[in-house]
């Protein structure tokens, strides 16, 4: 094994490690932290595969907003300090096989599709260039399709947190009530 | 090898030192602004040693973990808010030719991510604490992080989009005079955004001292807290830095780039500093509402009109 395959095994073990962590713990914010360190495992792995771009957008996606915004959502609902009994989920046996499953699912695909084939690693083939020219002229439709998608969960999302556009009658009765006083607030 | 060791030498001495010199400059600054004289007798001369002294008392204080508190994240928050600054000034370019600690190649994204990371440190605080202004403010801090991050990315895209690369020393190379007024908006954007990120006044709602009491750091005493306001210091410097590399050219000055290159950019950066301490002096606290109004409906929009200017203008020339 090289020191290269070496460090990828070891982000590989801490990025498992933490992520069991993050499910296992009766500690609430400890699981987010613990999904920091899982994050940050698989951006370090992306790096070893000479992925840099991608390390990076892991990073600032997911650990600087996505994990930010899971702490903001724990803390504005409830945060307690130590363990919390009450948050186990009856579910835990039926998660657990989803989870085995999918993971059996994915190890196969990339069992059959690949046998023990060895790709060389060139430095600066995961380079923001080359992901850019892949993702613009071989993957342009899929990336337009994920466009329209994340475009259709946003206006869900604005849809879903409005107030004043929720039911028919609602808006039946809207020019009679006249503006309300909490229109300028939202967002 | 020596000159790798070398560079990161002399990037841990101006870790150690920017950050306290700016600290001593917002002490004097903000006295002169208001009419006192600061800080006088440290170390004899208009008390230089003054911040020398703060950090020889933090470090005899007690180490007190409240008795609710999480032990492990509340001691680990100081370090998770200093390290990514440190990080950071890794791969700011201070002159042409390799003066850098680290040439990445997606070097703007690597400062954003390893900036937003800071941020988490305030927040773990806030949790650990089990105080409720803790929580409080760590609540202001990411709900301000998530606002501000958005605006801060666009910006700094923008100048990548300009230059045609995502490296921070190919950002100088590229960079012309005309760059100032065409990425005026973003430089504006990405400044402010930055401060508020920092919780800097006018953008220090989370840590407001006079209301939640320091918000995250409330139970923090001796070295800790002394992390955290270092963390703070060091931000101002990642800050004015960065936007120093990306919107106003570097190390590119009226003449003698290759020699003098260092010394304009760390003109570029003092100035900058001068004028965080300043806006701090000049304008009151926003409350979160505002500063949550000023994020979504005017840097945002802001942000985005830079990007299509951007755009435009690559396409067309």
């Amino acid at each position: 094994m090289s020191g290269q395959e070496i460090v990828f095994a070891l982000l590989g073990v801490v990025a498992v490690g933490s992520a069991i962590l993050v499910v296992t713990t009766r500690q609430l914010v400890h699981a987010a932290l613990w999904l920091v360190v899982s994050f940050g495992a698989l951006a370090g792995g992306y790096l070893v595969l000479t992925a840099e771009f991608v390390a990076w957008v892991q990073v600032l996606i997911y650990v600087g907003a996505i994990v930010v915004l899971l702490l903001f959502g724990i803390m504005l609902t409830r945060a307690p300090i130590g363990e919390s009994a009450d948050l186990d989920s009856g579910n835990r046996w039926a998660a657990l096989a989803v989870a085995a499953a999918t993971a059996a699912v994915l190890v196969t695909v990339m069992v059959i599709g690949f046998r023990d084939t060895k790709m060389a690693l060139d430095a600066g083939g995961g380079s923001a260039e080359e992901l850019g020219a892949a993702v613009f002229r071989t993957w342009a439709l899929p990336f337009e399709v994920l466009s329209v998608l994340l475009l259709a969960s946003l206006v869900g999302a604005i849809v879903l947190s409005r107030s004043d556009i929720r039911t028919r009658p609602d808006v039946r009765t809207r020019p009679e009530t006249g503006a309300r006083p909490d229109e300028e607030g939202g967002a | 090898m020596l000159e790798v060791v070398g560079k990161l030498v002399l990037v841990a001495a101006a870790f150690a030192l920017l950050p306290l010199l700016v600290g001593q400059a917002e002490h004097k600054v903000m006295a002169h602004m208001q009419g006192r004289l600061g800080p006088m007798y440290a170390g004899g001369f208009h008390g230089w040693a003054q911040l020398v002294a703060d950090g020889v008392k933090f470090a005899q204080k007690e180490d007190v973990v409240p008795r609710d508190a999480d032990r492990w994240v509340f001691k680990l928050a100081p370090g998770v808010a200093i390290v990514p600054y440190l990080l950071v000034l890794l791969v700011i370019p201070v002159g042409p030719g390799g003066q850098v600690a680290l040439d990445l190649g997606p070097g703007i994204f690597f400062a954003l991510a390893v900036m937003g990371v800071g941020v988490i440190g305030a927040i773990m605080a806030g949790w650990a604490s089990a105080n409720k202004y803790s929580l409080l403010g760590g609540m202001r801090v990411a709900a301000q992080l998530m606002s501000y991050e958005l605006p801060m990315v666009f910006a700094a895209s923008s100048v990548a989009m300009a230059a045609g690369t995502l490296s921070l020393q190919g950002v100088v190379e590229e960079w012309r005079w005309w760059w100032l007024p065409w990425q005026a908006i973003g430089a504006v954007v990405f400044f402010v955004a930055g401060l508020a990120e920092l919780r800097r006044p006018p953008f220090d709602m989370p840590v407001a001292d006079s209301e939640i009491i320091f918000g995250p750091y409330t139970e923090y005493g001796g070295l800790r807290f002394a992390l955290f306001i270092l963390a703070e210091y060091a931000g101002i410097v990642v800050l004015c830095a960065l936007t120093t590399v990306l919107f106003l050219g570097g190390w590119k000055g009226p003449f003698l780039n290759t020699e003098l290159g260092w010394l304009w950019t760390l003109i570029k950066v003092g100035v900058l500093a001068f004028c965080v301490i300043w806006l701090r002096v000049s304008y009151p606290r926003m409350r979160e509402d505002q500063l949550q109004k000023l994020a979504w409906a005017w840097l945002v929009p802001l942000s985005l009109a830079q990007l299509a200017l951007t755009g435009v203008l690559r396409v067309v020339t």
